[in-house]
């Protein structure tokens, strides 16, 4: 318990000591655009193909439930309200986390164990600001594009599979998801995915900057950055989806019915 | 950077011979296992200073807390006689810019070219024009005996030799007052170790600076050092020994009659066999 008491306060010094960093003035350009890159457009390719797929086996998954009822019209509903408000947001975090998270941990990981990140300090860089801002802007604003697109494309791809597959009717289709899925759920959805980002790059660049010794420690920064961020996005996704829905509650108060 | 005025400026100064690094009562510990314990000692105004001792016995951790790149379990660190403790945040940055420091492993950004990690001190501390700072760059490579075409290399094209050179370029890029070297000739051959101690050497002739040297190699403390200082590790000491068992000049070193400075001097394992188990 003192463990894990010593490790939150420790991650919360460290993204404190990332924020005064980040208010102090913001790092070279070339260095946050080469960090966009990786962390945005090399994103794209697993966030589509993911996103894609669940859309799909939501709509596989779903259609028996609702056609033993009948309501396969309403399948649109769920498929995307689940997307976009859940799906899209946790599952562009967890390819985030998988694919970026853990390069960071281990990239900066190697830093620490071969003496890069004293380097920098002992040439005038201070290295929360050159590793960790960077890493912290492009996790925090590029994953909203990334949900996003999986939100884009995982409703396509459950459109789709439902109408020309399994031959819902792709004219209520459209008409119940439009009715039940909210700009705000798709709002909520995008807000959660930045404390996401948030969370992956501070975790990541934690246990990088934290990292054990030789190619032993390193491989543990990124298989416990991995796993934390995966643990951490779940335990958010909770918390948030109950504030954002008494958020929503108190400004829209009515009854609701799916049926 | 700022133009500096030799004669105000605290750290070179012209008083050449007084104490320039300090080190009181430092001790250092990773979790439970101790590596430095009360080790007090002092570094002067443009000498050499080679730190010796067997592997593991804190000298590259003594001098990471010099350079403030690491921080003490206990003791004070004073630059210029004024603890680095009482020093603000920028103070710190701006005053560690006079240190230069060679890492064991050269420790050379991987993404980052030969160009890119010269220049990136100069860049990060200066507003150069990137014709001067490729003049400069240049500049650095040829005191380091390397052409100007391996500015475009990547540090994983290099040799081991090339990469402490690369790192030396680096070190001196940003004109240090104090330049520590951690372990500048490890795992090379003897021919660049030769190269790396007169690098070492010209660069001290060509203006003062004050040196100070981690190695285990003799013939860079024969060929470079003024003064020896030898580390012995925490648990081959006897109860109340000093950790630091021999200081001196590199003849006192070899003459010494004592069989920790001797043995580790002229490289002879002696008890150390048996102890071992191996004999």
């Amino acid at each position: 318990m003192i463990e894990f008491v010593q490790a939150v306060g420790d991650l919360a010094l460290f993204a404190t000591s990332m924020l005064r960093w980040l208010c102090r003035g913001l790092p070279r350009r070339s260095v946050v655009v080469e960090c966009m890159y990786e962390v945005g457009v090399r994103s794209i390719p697993v966030v589509l193909i993911t996103g894609m797929f669940i859309g799909m086996v939501l709509a596989v998954q779903g259609y028996q439930q609702f056609h033993l009822m009948r309501m396969e019209t309403r399948m649109g509903a769920v498929i995307n309200m689940a997307l976009v408000a859940e799906l899209g947001p946790v599952l562009a975090a967890t390819m985030l986390a998988g694919r970026v998270g853990s390069a960071m941990a281990a990239q900066l990981g190697t830093m620490r164990v071969t003496e890069q990140i004293d380097a920098l300090r002992a040439l005038g860089a201070n290295p929360i600001q050159y590793l960790v801002v960077p890493r912290f802007l492009s996790c925090f604003l590029l994953i909203p594009l990334l949900t996003v697109m999986a939100d884009a494309i995982g409703v396509a791809g459950g459109w789709v599979f439902s109408t020309q597959v399994l031959g819902v009717d792709a004219t209520y289709y459209w008409h119940y998801s439009t009715e039940y899925v909210a700009a705000w759920d798709v709002f909520a959805g995008i807000l959660k995915s930045m404390f996401f980002g948030a969370a992956i790059a501070l975790i990541a660049c934690h246990r990088g900057f934290n990292c054990g010794s030789g190619a032993e420690g390193v491989g543990q920064a990124a298989t416990s950055s991995f796993v934390l961020s995966f643990v951490v996005i779940l335990v958010l996704d909770f918390f948030l989806g109950m504030f954002l829905n008494e958020i929503y509650w108190t400004l829209w108060p009515g009854p609701s019915s799916f049926v | 950077m700022q133009p500096r005025d030799p004669f105000n400026d605290p750290f070179t100064g012209e008083e050449s011979g007084r104490s320039i690094i300090e080190l009181r009562g430092i001790s250092r510990s990773f979790g439970s296992q101790e590596v430095l314990r009360n080790v007090s000692l002092d570094v002067r105004a443009g000498e050499t200073v080679c730190l010796i001792g067997e592997s593991g016995c804190g000298k590259s951790v003594t001098m990471k807390i010099m350079a403030s790149l690491m921080q003490p379990t206990a003791g004070d660190v004073l630059w210029n006689n004024v603890p680095i403790k009482d020093r603000s945040d920028e103070e710190l940055v701006r005053d560690r810019l006079r240190f230069g420091y060679l890492f064991q492993g050269a420790a050379l950004f991987d993404s980052l070219s030969v160009f890119e990690n010269i220049a990136f001190g100069l860049r990060q501390n200066t507003k150069m024009s990137d014709e001067f700072l490729a003049e400069l760059v240049a500049e650095r490579l040829k005191d380091v005996g390397m052409s100007p075409a391996s500015a475009q290399k990547m540090p994983s094209e290099l040799s081991g030799g090339m990469r402490k050179r690369v790192g030396l370029a680096r070190t001196l890029a940003l004109m240090p007052d104090i330049i520590l070297y951690d372990e500048p000739t490890t795992g090379l051959d003897p021919i660049m170790i030769d190269v790396i101690n007169t690098l070492i050497l010209k660069t001290r002739k060509r203006r003062p600076v004050t040196s100070v040297i981690v190695t285990h190699e003799m013939s860079t403390v024969r060929k470079v050092a003024d003064r020896v200082i030898m580390f012995y590790p925490l648990s081959r000491l006897e109860p109340g020994q000093p950790q630091i068992v021999f200081e001196g000049t590199p003849e006192e070193a070899f003459a010494s009659e004592d069989p920790q400075v001797s043995q580790f001097v002229y490289g002879e394992a002696g008890e150390r066999m048996q102890e071992l188990a191996l004999l």
